[in-house]
């Protein structure tokens, strides 16, 4: 018995890709068809303007009577009449390959380095889908950065999703690209490749991130999506999106490591703003709709290792907290999603210390199982723990002098004092060339703790304290 | 499932679907949306328009696709084969799903929540043809797991009389095992599994007082924040304070018979650790791995929204019937933010009126009806059984005054804050001392006098009055610095900063401080508290501050934590024993 809704199907078959000859509203974004035939949800549209220029778009809402989509490339220039709309009858799909390594693309996938466009391996839609927790493998492979701050108190785990929380002004994109530049796993050679993706970032950025990887010699192996800030706004909803349908396609299909820079998140975040504002929704906190959560869990968690697949993706998304604000929605929700937080702190950047990463609110979460013995050291876990308790302390003292005066401090205080200076002197700064080993980096972080009676080292054991302290006192 | 068709639909917009044509659906029926057959619920009723909440990702669905109607309410499988499994948010067994399908769980999906194949073994109660059956009786055994006998119930909704019980010999769970003779006059056949309603609580003979603490082996909350067996706990507290940890930490080691653990809208890779973690770690009561008594529902952040509001309906659905024969059950819920998020994501696209903060009105309710259904009980079958909810609350920038935490404080007994300066330091687990509180503390002061110490509640007030002198003594060193303060003053920091680290502090990944038997954790608490007082004593007897620091017995108490394990509990007698001579050489000395 063929059902109605068959009948319907194959109808819709036919009616695919049939024309409508103008909209009935334009607004923003948007664009409003009434009477149309039954149209699918997130359905991709085409729209070609006066000029015969086609643009994508994606339905947002769909019913019997209108249908709401939004338009990447944006509204400009285009007029009520004479648009002519075409359904896709399939959602928006993109051709991934290997060959996009090496080459730059604007936000949908297109070439824009005047390049050919290159022959597809798979077409996948740009959504993805929720991987299953089951098929999920725990992240334990521990990346040396070079990166003190990183290695040696918030590891970055191979599979990890850790986002850069910084401000307007700090230097998150050169953290991100020293990075990218210096990332390895301990003794292993790896197939490795970068796919970055740039939400309304500007151009400078842009360049100096192109620039950086060329001076590695690295170019060849990255895959640069780019929504620049004169771009349309709407193109960078699905510049995320596009960008990691390449990774998993890399990452699962070619067995390859990849690392995934994205940047700005807030720039996504607005424009998620600008279309929910535009079509009237509720809003939650600060005018953001309340689906932001699910819409950044859904890029923030296309990232991991899956068992039996021997590639991965690591994510290091790069917001700017607006008016350094943690608690603003973006860098807070985020926060709740993602497996730890780097922030940057612009006192320390004014003080020069690069890079300026505030010691108590970063975190890595995967950290506990990716470090010690025969990972990193088998000291490493208390270290970084004793490093973090006596940093804490030092913030007490500091505010403690602020207001009695350094001189009135207790002597052991001001050991703290200097262990404090030191402490980000010379284990946080380093050169934005310099690459540590995680060796060198864990004796820093002994140097610095021998600044401290052994007494006040509780969260060491004896052995530890035996082997390591105050062997290179300076 | 039937093939019913309940009308069309007219509108899609994300997971919230209008159908038109409706005229015979019934409220929160299960249906099963277009020819993909999506999963959905009936959630709004008005003239022949429906609207129906999608578990699934709604992408493709066009008006004019056929809805199909189940005819019953979105439930669950209860029965033999629950335990070690890891379910989405409706029940959907993930292990099997990815046998089928491949990593990514696709659209459409349908998979029996129990296995259809699996024979158990059932063991039946000797009951004779003609007895009366009330819901709850007890049929028989069937062994779960080495740990878990599950009872075998008569459904909550069906009474009558015994005509046959089936032999012992191993079943499926669709089998029947038992024909009842219903009051109406009709038969109806039992199984070893029954469907139930997962919003509607399951019934109960009566409530029990709470009385008996949950021992969790985390010493900040069995000492100083107790939760009874039933009872309802909130932690909240902003990203990176250890909400997972401390969730974690209790599924691991607390004393209930079961665990129910849900994952509601929260990281993959957590339960991918759980997933990894629990068939390795033993349980120490019982020497079998945790997974054996431990049930997941993972609705992970990504998955969809929907299906993220049903799954702690779900979980504490499983839990009530554990429950229901007999067991203690603990329901972590982790986060239940995230599912008034889900409320409200499902509201605002539904265009209702929102209360504070866009959430709907109806938030409170909500939380009110979830909380509710924890308690210890007296179960139908004439035992006792109880629920505990744990519920984690991720508060936006960890301001404790949004609605969420608001509403959930009115609904709950017992609430351990998490502190940001303390997860700063890494001072885990972050609770802090000074916002969070313990309802249930008077109720259970009797089980801990009786069993554990007759001491217990003294030296815990003892302990509780000194962190709050702490505070205030804290504001002044603010000011002035410590040296302006007298010895007696300064040892109450002291003896504070020695509690905390040595026993508000734990090592989730120590192998023996991880967790603490109520015996230990009353031993180290003795022994702080004995410091305190003689060591005042001494103070007031002209001995030194400095001096008293420097007993060398004291390094030991700081690391009795990490050298003292539970099974060996005679060793703090020795380390009080020296601290007592310790303090008397002292006072000895200077009197």
């Amino acid at each position: 018995m063929p059902s109605d809704s068959k009948v319907y199907r194959a109808e819709k078959k036919l009616l695919t890709g049939r024309e409508y000859i103008g909209v009935n509203k334009i607004d923003g974004p948007l664009i409003f068809i009434k009477h149309t035939h039954p149209i699918g949800y997130r359905e991709l549209i085409e729209c070609i303007d006066r000029q015969g220029k086609p643009r994508l778009g994606m339905v947002l809402d769909t019913s019997e009577e209108i249908v709401v989509a939004q338009i990447f490339e944006g509204t400009s220039g285009m007029t009520m009449p004479d648009t002519r709309v075409r359904f896709m009858g399939e959602s928006l799909k993109i051709g991934v390959t290997r060959d996009m390594l090496g080459r730059i693309f604007n936000g949908l996938g297109q070439p824009v380095d005047g390049g050919p466009e290159p022959d597809s391996e798979a077409e996948i839609d740009v959504n993805g889908k929720p991987i299953n927790p089951t098929a999920r493998a725990y992240p334990k492979d521990f990346i040396q950065t070079g990166i003190s701050a990183i290695d040696g108190m918030n590891t970055l785990i191979r599979g990890q999703k850790l986002p850069i929380f910084s401000g307007n002004g700090l230097p998150h994109n050169e953290l991100a690209a020293q990075i990218a530049r210096q990332a390895k796993i301990k003794g292993a050679k790896t197939n490795f490749a970068v796919v970055f993706a740039a939400m309304g970032v500007k151009n400078d950025v842009a360049r100096f991130f192109i620039r950086s990887f060329e001076e590695s010699g690295v170019l060849s192996n990255v895959a640069l999506f780019l929504s620049l800030a004169d771009d349309p706004s709407i193109e960078r909803i699905i510049t995320p999106r596009t960008a990691l349908t390449l990774a998993e396609h890399l990452a699962f299909e070619h067995d390859m490591h990849v690392l995934v820079i994205l940047t700005d998140m807030s720039n996504y975040c607005e424009s998620l703003r600008e279309i929910s504002t535009i079509r009237g929704e509720i809003p939650s906190r600060k005018g953001y709709p309340g689906y932001l959560y699910s819409d950044l869990a859904e890029l923030y968690e296309r990232s991991g290792m899956l068992k039996g697949f021997s590639g991965s993706i690591t994510q290091i998304p790069i917001l700017t907290m607006p008016n350094d604000d943690i608690s603003h929605p973006i860098p807070d929700l985020s926060g709740y999603i993602t497996e730890g937080q780097i922030v940057f702190e612009r006192e320390m950047f004014a003080r020069s210390i690069y890079p300026p990463v505030a010691g108590l609110p970063s975190l890595s979460r995967l950290m506990k199982d990716g470090i010690g013995e025969g990972m990193t050291r088998e000291d490493h876990p208390h270290l970084a723990s004793q490093l973090f308790a006596a940093y804490s302390y030092v913030k007490d003292v500091r505010n403690l002098a602020s207001v009695i005066g350094e001189e009135e401090l207790t002597p052991l205080d001001h050991q703290y004092l200097e262990f404090g200076d030191a402490f980000e002197r010379k284990f946080v700064t380093q050169g934005q060339n310099e690459d540590r080993t995680i060796e060198q980096t864990l004796d820093l972080g002994w140097e610095m703790l021998s600044l401290l009676p052994p007494e006040e080292l509780h969260r060491v054991t004896d052995e530890e304290l035996e082997k390591y302290y105050g062997r290179n006192r300076i | 499932m039937s093939d019913r068709i309940i009308g069309k639909v007219k509108r899609v917009n994300g997971p919230v679907i209008v159908a038109s044509g409706v005229t015979d659906a019934i409220m929160l029926e299960l249906v099963r949306v277009g020819e993909v057959k999506l999963v959905g619920e009936i959630i709004k009723l008005e003239e022949e328009n429906a609207v129906i909440q999608v578990y699934e990702d709604t992408t493709g669905i066009t008006p004019g696709e056929n809805i199909y109607g189940s005819g019953m309410q979105l439930s669950v499988e209860l029965g033999p084969g629950l335990i070690s499994t890891i379910y989405d948010g409706i029940q959907r067994p993930l292990e099997e799903i990815h046998k089928i399908s491949n990593q990514f769980i696709e659209r459409g999906i349908s998979m029996p929540a129990l296995s259809r194949t699996a024979k158990w073994h059932f063991e039946p109660e000797s009951l004779q043809p003609g007895s009366p059956l009330l819901p709850g009786t007890i049929l028989g055994n069937v062994k779960e797991t080495e740990l878990i006998d599950h009872k075998i119930l008569v459904p909550p909704d069906i009474e009558g009389t015994l005509v046959s019980l089936a032999a012992e010999g191993d079943y499926t769970v669709e089998e029947v095992i038992g024909l009842v003779k219903t009051a109406e006059g009709g038969e109806k056949s039992l199984h070893l599994m029954h469907r139930w309603p997962i919003r509607k609580a399951r019934p109960v003979t009566r409530r029990l007082p709470l009385d008996i603490p949950l021992i969790t082996g985390q010493r900040v909350i069995d000492t100083l924040f107790p939760v009874a067996k039933g009872g309802t706990v909130a932690i909240p507290g902003g990203f990176g304070t250890g909400k997972t940890m401390t969730q974690h930490a209790i599924a691991k080691w607390c004393d209930a018979s079961l665990i129910v653990y849900i994952g509601c809208g929260e990281r993959g890779n957590e339960m991918t650790d759980v997933l990894m973690e629990f068939p390795k770690l033993i349980d120490p009561r019982t020497d079998l791995p945790l997974i054996k008594r431990t049930v997941l529902i993972a609705n992970t952040s990504n998955m969809p929204v929907s299906a993220r509001e049903a799954s702690i309906y779900t979980g504490v659905t499983l839990a009530e019937y554990y429950r229901d024969q007999g067991y203690h059950v603990a329901v972590m819920a982790d986060s239940t933010s995230r599912w008034a998020e889900a409320l409200r994501e499902l509201s605002g696209r539904m265009e209702e009126m929102p209360a504070e903060e866009g959430f709907p009105a109806y938030l409170p309710t909500r939380i009110a009806e979830f909380y509710e259904r924890a308690g210890n009980m007296e179960v139908l079958c004439g035992k006792t059984g109880s629920v505990t909810i744990i519920g984690a609350v991720s508060p936006p920038g960890g301001d404790f005054s949004e609605p969420v935490t608001q509403h959930t404080k009115r609904f709950v007994r017992c609430f351990w804050g998490l502190d940001r300066q303390l997860a700063n330091a890494r001072h885990y687990p972050a609770i802090s001392w000074l916002e969070s509180y313990s309802e249930y503390l008077d109720d259970i002061i009797p089980w801990w006098n009786q069993r554990v110490g007759a001491q217990w509640s003294a030296d815990r007030k003892e302990i509780m009055e000194l962190l709050q002198k702490e505070v205030r003594l804290q504001q002044v060193v603010k000011l002035v610095g410590p040296d302006a303060l007298p010895d007696s003053q300064r040892f109450i920091l002291e003896v504070c900063t020695l509690f905390k680290n040595a026993f508000l502090q734990q090592n989730a990944f120590d192998d023996i401080d991880r967790y603490a038997v109520a015996e230990k954790q009353m031993k180290m608490l003795e022994l702080i508290v004995t410091y305190w007082r003689k060591g005042s004593q001494a103070i007031k007897s002209g001995v030194t501050l400095v001096k008293l620091k420097r007993m060398k017995v004291i390094p030991d108490i700081v690391k009795m934590k990490f050298t003292i394990p539970n099974d060996d509990l005679s060793q703090f007698d020795k380390l009080q024993l020296r601290l007592e001579r310790s303090l008397d050489q002292l006072e000895q000395v200077y009197a």
